[in-house]
């Protein structure tokens, strides 16, 4: 079976690097502000000023892009200690970020950071961490997790990763960043599109279409060896890789049998097994967070909306959407309670969510050119693809609406993004 | 192989009796005739019968090589019936030629939506092709989505370019 096929890195002359970090400077807007913003002042830690990548800056711009933070500016105070804080300086301010930051001999930076209570007048974190110089942006993603967390209740999402497909002139670059944007790294190069990419549970991989064989067919590529595999390359096309929960098992979408329907296959290609058969286009499956369910693209019924059916292809499927409009790209919330998807409404663009106890919808966004919506793995930013000033963009909103965000790369079209899983990755 | 060389064979004599051109297109009128003979393997074309082939023709029907649709559908139509059954009975008479078609589609959806919607433009001419005498080894269907656009905006004067299936022959 061709889809058996392993390719390895090396022989492929295309794939021209495996990690190859690009030095793209982001432009990002934010618009919006949380309904209840936390105010928290983030100090510039001591010798922050001496490293190439200040610390402290990036923890107050994650806290920030966030919406539910409300940067206090120190204004020339500069306690580094907890016994140089003066509680009274900080009337209006609920928590105050303070650390030093070391360049250490080896190369590496020692960061001691903690977060004081200005109300209890009392140290809530407190927390040594360590890495080479190199990782300063991970350590400070880290840290604005640690500070997320402990003043909303909810685990932070700065640490976590994204993918996506940044196409300039005629080349497609296949790329995973962190989730504000920085530290771009190449994984694919193609001079044929590259869509689609997904995910895998423990971030350790990533399914994708590539056009390189002059048809769309789907790779599963380590994002750890750069080792592909060839998963679906049957005739016609071969699209909409969506993982299960359980990493034991891929969606895919083929036409080898007529239409576009829904396949299971194991990650290394077997046990293909056919799960939809409406005859109808049924595209873009996404799991439930518990396996259960899939939710998927389907024309069936006259125009593309969002179906619902068990992910076994067991009983009848549901149709969700049901408004004026046509409606793709579902993704369900971590927690399964809702799901975002794409609304085409008189010609515009909006990201949707839909609430499956009251099947009400609110639209997020105000449309335009937004498209593939995928949930942070905390649920409270939704990340898709957007266009402005003639280009294709990086756009995160608030799950409840409120906040909103766009990310300009320096070079290309931004498309295809999706929002990987939370990660058990140590600094080093 | 027997039965196979009979069929490809009985492709070749009903594709003769099946493309004769219309008569208000003389200039396509020598080439059934010229075609029929370079069907056969053995014997080796001329470069004069070449020139002939009708696909060279600018004037001829078979120099339309792409249908097109409106939104969201995908079969073809009734203008372009008649591009889609000649190029049929020129494949069927050349049963050695193969032609690739490229479903494409206008931004508006998904890009998942569009790859399938696209495919299904292309294996929609595939079908009527095969109707109208045309081997299914001969064809190979593939969909562009909204990947491939011939023009770029986001307005009607575009997106109908950009809902189409091409004919690709591979010569």
């Amino acid at each position: 079976m061709k889809g058996n096929t392993v390719l390895r890195f090396a022989s492929l002359l295309f794939l021209a690097a495996l990690i190859a970090p690009a030095h793209a400077e982001l432009t990002i807007e934010i618009t919006g502000a949380g309904e209840h913003q936390i105010p928290i002042a983030v100090v510039p830690f001591a010798g922050d000023e001496k490293l190439a990548q200040s610390i402290s800056g990036v923890v107050a711009a994650d806290l920030q892009r966030s919406g539910l933070f409300r940067l206090v500016n120190p204004g020339g105070k500069a306690p580094h200690q907890p016994n140089e804080v003066v509680y009274a300086d900080w009337a209006g301010t609920d928590a105050l970020a303070i650390g030093t930051v070391t360049a250490q001999p080896n190369g590496r930076v020692a960061v001691e950071f903690r977060l004081m209570d200005v109300v209890r007048q009392t140290e809530l974190l407190g927390e040594s961490l360590s890495a080479r110089a190199s990782q300063a942006r991970a350590i400070a993603h880290r840290i604005a997790d640690m500070i997320f967390q402990k003043m909303t209740g909810t685990r932070g999402v700065f640490s976590t990763r994204i993918a996506y497909v940044n196409k300039q002139g005629g080349t497609f670059r296949l790329v995973v960043a962190d989730s504000d944007g920085y530290g771009e790294q190449t994984v694919l190069t193609s001079p044929e599109t590259i869509m689609s990419p997904a995910w895998s549970p423990d971030g350790s991989h990533l399914a994708y279409v590539s056009f390189e064989k002059r048809r769309a067919v789907v790779f599963v590529q380590s994002l750890l060896t750069g080792q592909r595999l060839l998963l679906a390359n049957f005739e016609g096309s071969n699209s909409a890789p969506a993982w299960a929960p359980d990493g034991r098992h891929l969606a895919v979408v083929l036409t080898r049998d007529g239409s576009s329907q829904i396949y299971l296959v194991r990650p290394d290609g077997t046990d293909l097994r056919r799960i939809s058969f409406s005859g109808a286009i049924d595209t873009e499956p996404n799991f439930s967070p518990d396996g259960q369910f899939l939710l998927f693209t389907s024309d069936r019924g006259g125009t593309p909306q969002i179906y619902r059916m068990s992910a076994d292809g067991s009983g009848p499927a549901d149709r969700l959407t049901f408004d004026e409009g046509n409606s793709f790209s579902p993704c369900y919330s971590p927690d399964g309670k809702s799901f975002v998807f794409t609304r085409l409404l008189n010609g515009r663009f909006y990201i949707a969510v839909e609430d499956f106890a009251t099947q009400q919808v609110q639209m997020l966004t105000d449309g335009g050119w937004e498209k593939r919506p995928t949930f942070a793995p905390n649920g409270k930013m939704v990340l898709f693809a957007n266009e402005a000033q003639g280009r294709g963009i990086l756009a995160t909103v608030s799950s409840d609406g409120r906040v909103k965000q766009k990310m300009f790369p320096q070079a290309g079209d931004i498309r295809e993004p999706t929002w990987g899983p939370f990660l058990n990755n140590n600094l080093n | 192989m027997k039965n196979v060389a009979l069929s490809i064979l009985m492709v070749s004599l009903l594709a003769a009796c099946g493309s004769q051109p219309p008569k208000e297109q003389p200039a396509a009128q020598t080439t059934p005739a010229a075609e029929a003979p370079a069907a056969q393997p053995a014997e080796p074309a001329a470069p004069a019968k070449v020139a002939a082939d009708p696909l060279d023709d600018p004037n001829s029907i078979l120099a339309r090589r792409s249908v097109f649709y409106p939104l969201d559908v995908s079969v073809v139509q009734s203008a372009d019936r008649a591009v889609v059954d000649a190029h049929a009975q020129y494949l069927a008479a050349h049963p050695g030629t193969k032609v690739r078609l490229e479903g494409n589609c206008d931004e508006r959806g998904s890009n998942e939506y569009n790859l399938a919607l696209g495919q299904r433009r292309a294996d929609g001419v595939k079908k009527l092709l095969i109707a109208g005498g045309a081997n299914a080894s001969q064809i190979e269907s593939v969909s562009n989505g909204e990947e491939k656009p011939k023009v770029s905006c986001h307005a009607e004067k575009c997106w109908k370019e950009n809902r189409r299936t091409d004919l690709i022959y591979n010569r």
